[in-house]
């Protein structure tokens, strides 16, 4: 549980160079309310329930299949808001990502290019890629292309946080033994109390499966 | 560029004075209170009379007053010492304790067969006094509610319950239930008489009344028996073994005279700005809404949700323009959870992570309101225009 926490200049600021840069001076984030033509496929993820939550305006070039524009709007902490700055850097710089190369950025890969960020913040905070991917499925389903969706593999257990069973899995190979635990990772169910039971469950089954 | 510490609540600055008071103890009058000669001596003559000032301010004996480290060991010695001294039995807290109540009131109820229950407080963070009384058992050995709470500042009605519970002690002519307050954040502001209060066990510590960090001291009437914490030598009664921090407690005794002897003046000083923040705030930015008592409350707390943004993004933008302020976010928090004090309002997680808290203190001037009041309506547009959530204002209003 947390009390009112504060920052002290010289001490706690966790953040890197780069992550302050992003943070204090976003890049594509959408200042206004899009024309029609500003973009062809959006995409969503979180819930300001959980704390954060991100939304993208995504436009491809039809012909290379290459990321022109990716704005977005984010209500988050710090590492939310820069992590997704940097996110929009990379999908369009160099003349943009293509979709296929798009859908393998990795939150890893997000992370590497702020610096590092402090480990609690990493699970949650990092959620552009989630985003991505819902866009690019988007942009998908809007040029009849259903042949390329890619659903992801896994099954999702709280449809709010965009939380999958693979995420629950990871969470606990990391360490985290207890639904506290996982949650601090993974933020399964915060808001969303009505899921708990389930994860419970897959936390048993992990737990067994692992370290039985 | 210009710095505002607003965070008061957190920690203040050590009075001067108390430094002062303090300094000969770090180099001077090192002697071990329980040391056999004059060194010795020495050391326990500046302990008594600390202990005598501090039990003064109580209106209590010298020997009710233990030392302990801080707030979260007191009221831990508190709770963890009455229930394991009896052995079993129900407790009675509210849903907005700080954590180092519910903590340690969970552990009992998880680890060690206490009952629990929680009394929840109306949408201003008052608890009720006849929702205390009703949640009293036979069996209940324990109240423990705070003076003041240390998020949103509101001032709950002690004095009330701890009359009740003396009433219903008397009628049953039983010893239980105990009653125990947590005044750390109260201290510097309201009476801290126990006979006033009706409490049997009350914490205190220095790192929010301009004293040392790292002491504290717990209240515990005469013939109430404690079961320690910890295990050693013959100090503190036995009931707080380990060498006693002298220069702490000489701090500790002089920050706390000072604070109550100047608590009049200051409140009067603070109310006015309190309530210019607060309501500057109010009018000057859309969608925001005062968490707390808008009277009921500490002089120097103002604690406001401002919608649709997130509390560690607002604080680190206020940070850069030299604001020190904090917040109910669960981006905060090791948990991930917002602030259990803003839910307990039955206000939803979205008003909980958008949280901001300014706790005013000595050092705050006019000056410094109008600094914030310019500098956060420009951040809170900036943040907002960057956000894709609009909460309904039917759900904070």
């Amino acid at each position: 549980m947390p009390d009112v926490t504060s920052f002290d200049k010289k001490q706690s600021w966790f953040y890197t160079d780069i992550v302050r840069e992003h943070f204090f001076h976003p890049q594509n984030f959408l200042d206004h309310d899009p024309a029609e033509d500003e973009f062809n496929a959006i995409g969503k993820v979180g819930s300001p329930a959980c704390g954060d939550e991100l939304r993208v305006w995504m436009l491809v070039d039809a012909e290379s299949q290459r990321i022109k524009n990716f704005s977005w709007r984010t209500f988050g902490c710090g590492s939310a808001i820069a992590s997704t700055s940097i996110a929009s850097v990379m999908v369009t710089e160099n003349g943009g990502l293509t979709l296929e190369e798009a859908r393998k950025l990795k939150p890893q890969d997000i992370m590497a290019r702020l610096g590092g960020l402090p480990p609690r913040k990493f699970h949650c905070s990092v959620l552009c890629d989630k985003a991505l991917r819902d866009a690019i499925n988007d942009y998908y389903r809007r040029h009849d292309e259903f042949d390329k969706i890619i659903n992801e593999a896994w099954r999702v257990v709280d449809p709010v946080a965009k939380v999958t069973d693979h995420d629950i899995e990871e969470a606990v190979l990391d360490g985290a033994a207890t639904l506290e635990a996982v949650q601090a990772k993974t933020k399964v169910g915060i808001g969303n109390p009505s899921v708990l039971p389930a994860v419970e469950e897959l936390i048993r089954f992990y737990r067994e499966k692992y370290f039985g | 560029m210009r710095t505002v510490y607003l965070d008061h609540a957190a920690a203040t600055p050590l009075d001067p004075r108390a430094f002062e008071a303090m300094r000969p103890f770090l180099t001077q009058t090192y002697g071990n209170p329980s040391s056999f000669h004059s060194a010795g001596k020495e050391a326990k003559d500046a302990l008594d009379a600390a202990r005598s000032s501090l039990a003064t301010i109580l209106g209590a004996r010298a020997d009710e007053i233990l030392f302990t480290s801080g707030g979260t060991e007191s009221d831990n010695l508190a709770i963890l010492g009455v229930c394991r001294a009896l052995g079993k039995g129900h407790i009675v807290t509210s849903a907005i304790e700080h954590q180092a109540v519910m903590e340690a009131v969970g552990h009992l109820e998880k680890k060690e067969g206490f009952e629990v229950t929680y009394v929840p407080v109306d949408k201003h963070g008052l608890v009720d006094p006849e929702a205390v009384v009703k949640a009293i058992r036979p069996d209940t050995i324990l109240v423990s509610i705070m003076y003041a709470n240390n998020e949103i500042g509101t001032i709950e009605p002690i004095a009330e319950i701890g009359n009740a519970i003396q009433k219903m002690r008397q009628a049953a002519g039983s010893k239980s239930p105990l009653f125990h307050t947590d005044a750390c954040q109260a201290a510097g502001a309201l009476d801290l008489t126990v006979e006033k209060l009706h409490v049997d066990l009350l914490t205190l510590n220095g790192s929010k009344i301009y004293g040392p960090k790292g002491v504290g001291l717990l209240y515990v009437r005469r013939g109430i028996k404690l079961q320690p914490l910890l295990f050693g030598g013959s100090q503190e009664k036995g009931i707080r073994p380990g060498t006693e921090n002298v220069v702490g407690i000489v701090g500790l005794a002089t920050a706390l005279t000072l604070a109550q002897a100047e608590a009049k003046t200051e409140t009067a000083r603070l109310i006015p700005l309190r309530d210019k923040l607060i309501s500057g705030i109010l009018k000057s930015i859309p969608k925001t809404r005062l968490n707390g008592h808008p009277t009921e409350r500490l002089p120097n707390n103002v604690n406001i949700s401002i919608m649709d943004i997130e509390g560690e993004a607002m604080i680190l933008y206020l940070d850069a323009r030299g604001v020190y302020a904090s917040t109910g976010s669960a981006c905060t928090s090791a948990s991930l959870d917002p602030s259990h004090v803003i839910l307990a309002l039955g206000m939803p997680y979205e008003v909980a992570h958008g949280s901001v808290r300014f706790t005013l203190g000595r050092s705050t001037s006019e000056a410094d309101i109008d600094y914030v009041l310019e500098v956060l309506p420009p951040l809170v547009e900036k943040l907002r225009s960057m956000s894709p959530v609009s909460v309904d204002e039917k759900y904070f209003l």
